[in-house]
């Protein structure tokens, strides 16, 4: 693959593509049940008239286009289609309600819509006063908006249809593809938002170099090439998703394939069995928590015989995956083990080409990683941000440590500040925050350190270790530090709880908000005939709270073995009544939790955790789905933990 | 093979594409209806209500021909109908789902929704069990269909699993998806949302009427939630002791007095 000196944007990756990989495929999409099939000849070719038939309505160099929906082809197609025309695409979270993409949609001065269907095209219209500047809307599923009015509102295929009209005029295709070629690396290639875990949204802007150059360094650092398969799930509007199934699939050429929907990514996962795989840890969460529910309810022998090879796993899988030498029986007994249990169990999940696999955003509990890992598939964990087009830290293969995020990825330089935060620097760093100069200059230095906002250490290997978010990490009242994510992760690393909120910061001593998974929990009351009718009964079920009680104390047990995190042992817990939810405010739209918002939303519950009380009413309004409100109230009942010393612990050890 | 497009080809939307005349139907000494008389228009979503034991679901069997009203006469597509069996009327494009649900527990959504096709294959048992040929054909142009549907519904996710082990809402579902898989002309629901939660019942609220506007499909529907009925329906005939006791657009039922009567409840003599 030689590296010409004009592929500098993504159209002219396309137009490369078609003509080295010409019949590969490109792309597929599971439509009516079969998977369909693009070629990167057929991609170019629809790209081309999707593209004219843009042009034709006016889609000019500079414009913003939003693009909003799930993971579908033509989606993809869009952001290819725009960025040919000069124009910028600008991805936005599907599952935003309409006040939320308000505010994206008018700060980034949007011209143009590509909708998935009627559920975004109707958000928008119900935007339409606030956005004059919006000329168009195209959507991809005709369903359900035959009767809407089509003066501004087009199909992406009858869009796709006109340009093929178009594309029969010669004049008009060398015209189309000079202005690919006038294209530059330094030119404004896509705008992400962020996520908004603090205030408002910001639009991050990142330059054709930026997406190209990272892309290119994390094929290389993986060696991915164009025989990879993956399988493209992730919100388009998270870098991720924009680099894994964007940014590489075009640089290297390999292929996308779109799932039918949300619910069957599962099932499409082991039909594709992808090659590259990347998931938030909570995804690998799920999926575990699945796998022991299902072994909970299967056959006594099989029950014994997954246990018994997970043990041989535990003690070798890892290292036998790391290449290091293993006891000759468990080389045996692990080989045994493939091809009853790991090697299904991989089938499983989809999971069985897989050549590296990536998690990142959070942090994922250690024994969750060497799950995977000892299975013998090539989990990695990553650390990145949006500001960097993904590549900050990852784990090189064979320096795997389930507490560290890994050495800076390629042409990454990585510094900690004097007050512990890390900053790096790197041909990915952003150009800048659309519109807040402000912003960019309190996290972009004029030498182009960028300032992550994570604590963080660098180890003797050359490691990345992340504490938690810098402004997070507090201190109790007697001095102890308190690091909240470093809490809630130990708490999360249980299966029957979902979400945690550690709280400490300037209070006596810490306790926390717990969410039960019901799927777990569920699966568990049912096992033991505990009967509940609804999600705040089970969670309110005495029972629940002796389970819980249980981790939350060997999780105490395990903070007080390291002498710096001893003081942050949990005093006091409760469990919510309610799923923290994204609707409601209190998680981000990446499912991160909004601490602030939490504190101020359960403030009632949180003075109880504090005043001794045993129980405390609390009202919290709670978002449907189509956007109306209701209330739910409950009592939620307050646990007392036993905390341990440090010092004792270790003399009776 | 499902003659029910042709039948009902020369009648535009907004006429009249099924009427009850004068029905009377009662078992033994108990007499389920007495006399009802109404029309379903083509392309409306038309509700039949009233208190338990009114005579809904009979209304829907005697439509359906599951039950002969012993007076009356039904008229469909223009013509009066002769005395026929349920299965015929099928092949007429009338399809219903019913109020307990009636799959094929043991059977895959996509079977249980295939099953929904019998009105338009026409291979025989002799052809099947050759397999190639014709009978291929048939069953992946029948499969196609299906996968629409299942994609309409949007339970694409449940494809393959059998049906007996999915949630009530679910199952309801796919019975509408079965129904679907006819093509009828006129689609009678009994009780499409019984037992659902809030969430439930406005995904199928919203799954009504989008086959009413995709397909164009007459819809005639029981149903004992208000709120739904008055959101979907065109119009609403309000049945009580087996009798009409109002007929008319969502909002002029709601304010007629004999309908309030009926369900707040005055003595009867």
């Amino acid at each position: 693959m030689s590296q010409q000196p004009s592929l500098d944007t993504f159209p002219k990756y396309l137009l490369r593509n078609a003509e080295e990989y010409g019949n590969r495929a490109a792309m597929r999409h599971k439509d009516l049940g079969i998977w369909q099939t693009w070629t990167w000849k057929e991609l170019l070719e629809q790209i081309r008239c999707y593209s004219l038939g843009l042009q034709a309505l006016g889609v000019s160099p500079g414009d913003k286009v939003a693009v909003i929906g799930s993971n579908r082809p033509r989606l993809y197609w869009s952001f290819a289609a725009v960025q040919a025309l000069g124009a910028v695409p600008v991805p936005v979270y599907a599952e935003s309600v309409a006040e939320e993409m308000q505010y994206v949609l008018e700060h980034a001065g949007v011209k143009y819509a590509v909708c998935q269907d009627q559920e975004q095209v109707d958000k928008i219209q119900s935007l339409e006063d606030s956005l004059p500047e919006l000329k168009h809307v195209l959507y991809d599923e005709p369903r359900g908006l035959r009767d809407y009015d089509h003066q501004a509102l087009h199909s992406v295929s009858a869009v796709i249809e006109k340009g093929a009209e178009l594309y029969k005029d010669q004049s008009v295709v060398n015209a189309w593809q000079d202005g690919i070629a006038a294209g530059k690396g330094a030119d404004l290639c896509v705008m992400l938002y962020t996520s908004g875990t603090t205030g408002r949204p910001k639009g991050v802007m990142l330059s054709y170099d930026n997406v190209l150059i990272s892309a290119i360094n994390g094929s290389t650092f993986d060696k991915l090439d164009h025989t990879e398969e993956i399988i493209a799930y992730l919100p388009l509007a998270w870098v991720g998703d924009h680099v894994f199934s964007y940014g590489q699939f075009l640089t290297a050429g390999y292929c996308v394939c779109c799932p039918e929907s949300a619910d069957t990514i599962d099932v499409d996962r082991r039909e594709i069995a992808p090659t590259y795989f990347f998931a938030p840890p909570r995804v690998f969460e799920t999926l575990l928590t699945e796998i022991m529910v299902r072994m909970e309810d299967a056959s006594n022998f099989k029950r014994r015989m997954f246990r018994y090879f997970m043990e041989v796993a535990n003690r070798s899988g890892e290292k036998i995956l790391n290449g290091e030498d293993v006891p000759g029986k468990d080389k045996w007994l692990y080989k045994i083990g493939s091809l009853c249990v790991y090697g299904p169990l991989r089938n499983r999940l989809g999971m069985s080409r897989v050549k590296v696999g990536y998690t990142a955003g959070e942090a994922i509990g250690p024994e969750i990683f060497r799950f995977y890992r000892s299975l013998g598939i090539n989990l990695k964990q990553l650390y990145g941000q949006t500001e960097a087009s993904v590549y900050v830290t990852a784990q090189p293969d064979g320096e795997i440590y389930s507490d560290t995020v890994g050495k800076p990825s390629i042409d990454v330089e990585l510094k900690i500040s004097d007050d512990g935060e890390v900053l790096y620097r790197s041909p990915g760093v952003f150009l800048g925050y659309y519109k807040n100069d402000e912003a960019t200059a309190s996290t972009k230095t004029a030498d182009g350190w960028v300032m992550t906002g994570d604590a963080g250490y660098v180890d003797d290997n050359g490691h990345l270790h992340i504490i938690d978010r810098a402004k997070d990490v507090g201190k109790l009242n007697d001095g102890a530090m308190f690091p909240p994510k470093y809490v809630e992760n130990k708490l999360k690393f249980y299966p029957n709880i979902k979400e945690a909120v550690a709280i400490g910061n300037g209070r006596d001593y810490c306790t926390a908000l717990i969410n039960i998974d019901l799927t777990s929990v569920g699966n568990w009351a049912e096992r033991n005939n505990i009967a509940y009718s609804s999600y705040q009964e089970l969670a309110g079920h005495p029972s629940v709270y002796k389970m819980i009680e249980e981790h939350v104390n060997e999780v105490n047990q395990s903070l007080s073995s390291e002498p710096q995190m001893a003081g942050a042992q949990v005093r006091r817990f409760l469990v919510l009544h309610k799923e923290l939810d994204a609707d409601d405010g209190e998680l981000t739209r990446t499912q991160k939790v909004r601490r602030s918002f939490i504190a101020e939303r359960y403030g009632p519950l949180i003075d109880a955790l504090y005043s001794g009380a045993q129980q405390q009413d609390i009202t919290t309004e709670v978002v449907f789905e189509d956007g109306r409100r209701g209330e739910i109230s409950a009592t939620v009942q307050i646990c007392d933990m036993q905390t341990y010393d440090a010092e004792q612990l270790r003399k009776s050890a | 093979m499902n003659k029910g497009a042709a039948l009902s080809s020369g009648i535009d939307t907004g006429e009249e594409i099924l009427s009850v005349r004068n029905i009377s139907l009662s078992f033994g000494g108990v007499k389920a209806l007495t006399d009802i008389s109404f029309d379903l228009l083509k392309g409306e979503v038309r509700a039949i209500i009233g208190p338990n034991g009114a005579g809904k679901s009979s209304m829907l069997n005697v439509i359906n021909g599951f039950y002969h009203p012993q007076q009356g006469e039904v008229w469909y597509c223009g013509s009066k109908r002769k005395s026929l069996k349920p299965h015929q009327i099928a092949y007429q494009g009338i399809a219903r789902t019913f109020q307990n649900i009636a799959l094929f527990k043991g059977m895959s959504t996509l079977d249980n929704i295939m099953t929904g096709r019998f009105t338009h294959m026409r291979s025989n048992i002799v052809s099947q069990a050759f397999w190639r040929g014709p009978a291929e054909r048939e069953e992946i142009a029948n499969r196609e269909k299906v996968e629409d549907i299942i994609e309409f519904l949007e339970i694409q996710a449940i494809r393959k699993t059998p049906v007996g082990r999915l949630p009530y809402g679910l199952q309801k579902r796919v019975e509408l998806g079965r129904a679907l898989a006819a093509e009828p002309v006129l689609l009678l629901l009994d009780e499409p949302m019984a037992g659902m939660n809030i969430e439930e019942k406005e995904d199928m609220s919203r799954f009504i009427l989008d086959v009413q506007q995709e397909f164009g499909t007459t819809i005639a529907l029981i149903e004992h939630d208000m709120g739904v009925v008055m959101d979907i329906s065109d119009r609403v005939v309000v049945l009580d002791y087996g009798k009409k006791i109002g007929d008319g657009t969502p909002d002029e039922v709601r304010n007629n007095q004999a309908v309030i009567d009926a369900y707040l409840g005055v003595p009867h003599e």
